[in-house]
C-alpha cells in the first residue's frame, strides 16, 4: 500500500459551489446521444439489410413464381424450369434426418439428464456437443463422403437420399440433444420423486409422465434443428448430390411425384435415390450467367423462406405452449 | 399395465407388477440411450479419423514422391550432361506417377523413400506460393487459400463485431420491453436465412450496388461477400452479447449511476468491461463461424486462387479469390474421382480448416474459463 492517490496528484483547488461541479455535463450527455444514436443506427442497419434482401428475393422472384414452376423439373430453358425435383428431394431427406436424428437426439438427452451416473463420461459429452457445435458444416461433409459415400457404400447406394440426411442427421444432432436437456430439466422434480414414490422404476416414470411433460421443448428443439438443415448447402454439395435432377426419389411416376406412401412401398428407391435439394438447386441457378436463371434463383428462395417462416411458426407456437405449461 | 388394474386381483401374486420384466426393460433402454449418446462421441472420432487418414493419403501420393524426385536428380548423377538430365526428366514425367515406382529399375537413378516424398509433399503444402492443384504442373500453396479466408473473415468481422455489440447494447440496455419483442424475432429472422441465400444477395444484388461506387469492382470479389458474410454472423454475436451484459447485475449499473455517470459512461466503463468474457467468446465463436461459411463466398468471392506474390493480388479485396471452402466445392462439383489427388486435396484444406476452428473453439473455452466474472 503506498501512498493514496490524492497524495499523489498535485493539489486541487476547492470544489467550487456553481457550474464548475456538472463537470462538462453538455459534452458528456452529446456523447452519450451520439452513443445512443450510433446503437439505434446499428440495429436499423441490420434491419435494412434484411429488408433490402427480402424485397430484391420478392420483386425479381415473385413474377417467376407459379404452379408451372412448382411442378416442373430442372430445365435447360430458364421458362421451363422448375423446382419439383428439388422439392421432392428436400422432402424426403428432412423426413429421413427427423426418423434418424429425433430418436437418437431425444435417447442421447434422457440418457444425460435422467440416466447418467458417471459424471466423468456427461462432461465428456458436453464438451464434445460444445465443440461439435463450432465445427464447419462442411467439414460434417467430408465426414459424410468418406463414412456414408464410401465407406458405407454398401448401406446408402453411394451419394443419395440416404448419404445425404444421415450427414445432415449429425449436424444437427447437437441441436436437439442441448434441446432435449434443456426441455427435461425445466420439467420438475416433484414429479419424478412422485412417480417413484409409487413404485414406478425410473424408466417407466420417465417415459409416461417426464417425457410427456417435456414433448413440446423437445419437439421445438426439432423443428428449429430441421429448419437448420433445410437451409444447409455445404455438405450436401461435398457429398455429391447432384444439381440437375430430371427425377423424384421413390416409385410414384407421375405428378405429383412425391409420395410419402413410397417409403413403405419401395423403401430402397427412396434412399438409394440421387437426389438434390432447394438450396442445391439455387445456388445452381444463382451460378449460372443468364439473368433469367437468378429469378428462378429468387423464385426458388421465395419458396425456401416460407418454408423455414412455417417452420419458425410452428416452434414459436409450440414454445409458447410449453412455456404456459412450465 | 391398465388391464391388471381393471380386472379385480384374485390372488396376491397376480396383483405382483412384473419387477423383473420392467428391469429388463430399463436396462435395454439405459442401454440404447447410452448408445445414441456415444454417437457424439463417434462423430468427432469419425471427423478426426477421415481428416488424418486422407490428409495422410494426400502427402503420402507418389506425384510429391515423382516431383522431388525430379528435383533431385541434378544431385543424384552431377556428372551427366544437361540433355541427358532433360531425357531422364521427361522419361519420369511421361509415367503416371501411381505406377512410376514399379518400374525405377528401367530409370537406372534410385528414387527417393517415400517418407522422403512425404515430407517434400508437406513442404511444398506450406510453402508454395501458388494454388494449381488441378493443373499439369501442380502447386499446393495452401496459404494462397488461407489467406483468401482470412481477407473474407476480416472483412467480415469488420462489419459484425461493432454492429452486433452496438445491437447489443441497443436491445439490452436501450430498447423498451415492446420494442425488443418486435426487435428479437426480426433477428432471429436474419439469422435463419440460409447462408445460400446470402450468397444470391451478396453475388447478384450487393456487388452490381458496390460497382457503382468503386467502379474497379470485379463481378466475384471479396468485398462484398466479406460484407455480407459479416450481416449473416450479426445476429451471432449480438444475441450472445446480449445474454452476457444481460448477465450484469442492475446494482452495477445503479452503483455507477449514484457515482454520477452518464448511461454511455456507464455501459462503456462498467457494463461492457463486466460483460466482457460472454462478449469475446461470441465474438471468437462468430469468427470460427466465418472462417467455416462456404456458399456466401463460393458464391461471390470467385474461385480465383491469388498467387503470393509482389503483386499483391492476395490481398486485395476488389478482385476474385478462391476461400478454403470455395476450393472444396469447386472439386466437389467437378465431382473429382476417388483416389484422384484433387480427391485427397480438400481433405488436406479439410484439416487446416477443421484445425483452426478447433483452435478458435479451444481458446474461446480458456478464456471465458479464465475471464469469467461469477455474479450473485
Amino acid at each position: 500500500m503506498a501512498a493514496s492517490p490524492s497524495e499523489l496528484l498535485p493539489p486541487q483547488p476547492p470544489v467550487a459551489k456553481g457550474p464548475e461541479f456538472a463537470g462538462n455535463l453538455p459534452q458528456r450527455y452529446s456523447a452519450d446521444r451520439l452513443f445512443q444514436v450510433a446503437a439505434w443506427g446499428a440495429t436499423a442497419i441490420a434491419i435494412a439489410v434484411l429488408g433490402w434482401l427480402l424485397f430484391d428475393v420478392l420483386s425479381q422472384g415473385l413474377g417467376r413464381l407459379s404452379w408451372q414452376f412448382l411442378t416442373s423439373f430442372p430445365s435447360r430453358r430458364p421458362e421451363n424450369a422448375g423446382i419439383v425435383g428439388a422439392l421432392a428431394g428436400t422432402f424426403w431427406v428432412m423426413i429421413i434426418v427427423a426418423v434418424v436424428a429425433f430418436p437418437v437426439g431425444v435417447g442421447a438427452g434422457l440418457y444425460l439428464e435422467e440416466f447418467a451416473t458417471d459424471r466423468w463420461f456427461t462432461r465428456l459429452i458436453e464438451i464434445n456437443i460444445s465443440n461439435l457445435a463450432g465445427v464447419p458444416s462442411i467439414i460434417y461433409g467430408l465426414l459424410g463422403l468418406a463414412a456414408f459415400v464410401r465407406l458405407l457404400e454398401p448401406i446408402t447406394g453411394g451419394r443419395t437420399v440416404l448419404a445425404g440426411a444421415l450427414t445432415l442427421a449429425l449436424l444437427v444432432l447437437p441441436i436437439i440433444i442441448v434441446a432435449t436437456r434443456e426441455a427435461l430439466r425445466a420439467v420438475p422434480e416433484g414429479m419424478r420423486l412422485a412417480g417413484l414414490a409409487i413404485g414406478g422404476s425410473r424408466w417407466q416414470v420417465v417415459w409416461d409422465h417426464v417425457l410427456p411433460a417435456a414433448l413440446s421443448g423437445i419437439l421445438t428443439g426439432v423443428i428449429l434443428a430441421l429448419s437448420r438443415a433445410i437451409g444447409e448447402t455445404a455438405p450436401l454439395i461435398t457429398i455429391g448430390a447432384l444439381t440437375f435432377v430430371p427425377f423424384t426419389p421413390g416409385c410414384t411416376e407421375n405428378f405429383p411425384y412425391f409420395n410419402p406412401a413410397d417409403l413403405l412401398r419401395c423403401p430402397v428407391n427412396v434412399v438409394q435415390s440421387p437426389f438434390t435439394v432447394m438450396p442445391i438447386q439455387i445456388f445452381n441457378w444463382v451460378s449460372r450467367p443468364q439473368k433469367a436463371f437468378h429469378e428462378n434463383a429468387a423464385a426458388a428462395i421465395i419458396v425456401l423462406m416460407v418454408m423455414l417462416v412455417l417452420m419458425n411458426s410452428v416452434a414459436i407456437i409450440l414454445r409458447n405452449r410449453f412455456r404456459q405449461k412450465g | 399395465m391398465t388391464a391388471e388394474f381393471l380386472s379385480p386381483p384374485q390372488t396376491p401374486s397376480q396383483w405382483q407388477p412384473n419387477r423383473r420384466r420392467s428391469r429388463r426393460v430399463e436396462a435395454l433402454v439405459r442401454a440404447i440411450c447410452l448408445m445414441f449418446a456415444a454417437i457424439s462421441i463417434l462423430t468427432t472420432v469419425g471427423i478426426v479419423l477421415t481428416l488424418v487418414f486422407e490428409t495422410f493419403d494426400f502427402f503420402a501420393d507418389p506425384f510429391f514422391r515423382q516431383a522431388l524426385w525430379l528435383n533431385q536428380l541434378p544431385d543424384l548423377l552431377p556428372d551427366a550432361s544437361e540433355a541427358q538430365l532433360l531425357a531422364l526428366s521427361d522419361q519420369i514425367e511421361a509415367v503416371d506417377p501411381t505406377k512410376l515406382f514399379d518400374q525405377t529399375a528401367a530409370i537406372g537413378v534410385e528414387p527417393p523413400s517415400i517418407v522422403a516424398g512425404f515430407f517434400y509433399g508437406l513442404k511444398r503444402f506450406l510453402t508454395d506460393n501458388r494454388w494449381t492443384p488441378l493443373f499439369q504442373s501442380a502447386s499446393f500453396g495452401v496459404f494462397v487459400l488461407i489467406s483468401a479466408t482470412l481477407m473474407t473473415t476480416t472483412i467480415a468481422m469488420a462489419v459484425a463485431v461493432p454492429l452486433g455489440l452496438l445491437i447489443a447494447v441497443a436491445l439490452s440496455e436501450y430498447a423498451a420491453p415492446q420494442l425488443r419483442q418486435v426487435l428479437k424475432p426480426v433477428l432471429e429472422l436474419l439469422a435463419g436465412v440460409p447462408s445460400v441465400v446470402f450468397g444470391y444477395f451478396a453475388l447478384l444484388t450487393v456487388t452490381p450496388f458496390l460497382q457503382r461506387l468503386i467502379p474497379p469492382l470485379q463481378g466475384f470479389n471479396a468485398l462484398s461477400a466479406g460484407l455480407i458474410l459479416g450481416v449473416s454472423i450479426i445476429p451471432l454475436v449480438a444475441s450472445l452479447s446480449e445474454d452476457a451484459i444481460n448477465a450484469v447485475p442492475q446494482d452495477l449499473r445503479d452503483g455507477a449511476f449514484a457515482m454520477g455517470a452518464t448511461k454511455r459512461e456507464v455501459i462503456q466503463a462498467v457494463v461492457i468491461p463486466a460483460a466482457l468474457s460472454g462478449i469475446v467468446a461470441s465474438i471468437i465463436l462468430a469468427l470460427s463461424r466465418a472462417i467455416g461459411e462456404t456458399m456466401i463466398v463460393s458464391l461471390a468471392a470467385g474461385q480465383n486462387p491469388q498467387p503470393i506474390d509482389g503483386n499483391l493480388g492476395f490481398i486485395n479485396p476488389l478482385i476474385p479469390v478462391m476461400t478454403m471452402t470455395a476450393f472444396i466445392v469447386q472439386v466437389s462439383l467437378g465431382d473429382a474421382p476417388h483416389g484422384s489427388l484433387a480427391y485427397k486435396t480438400i481433405f488436406a484444406v479439410g484439416t487446416v480448416l477443421f484445425l483452426m476452428t478447433l483452435t478458435l473453439n479451444i481458446v474461446s473455452y480458456w478464456f471465458v474459463r479464465r475471464f469469467r466474472e461469477k455474479y450473485e
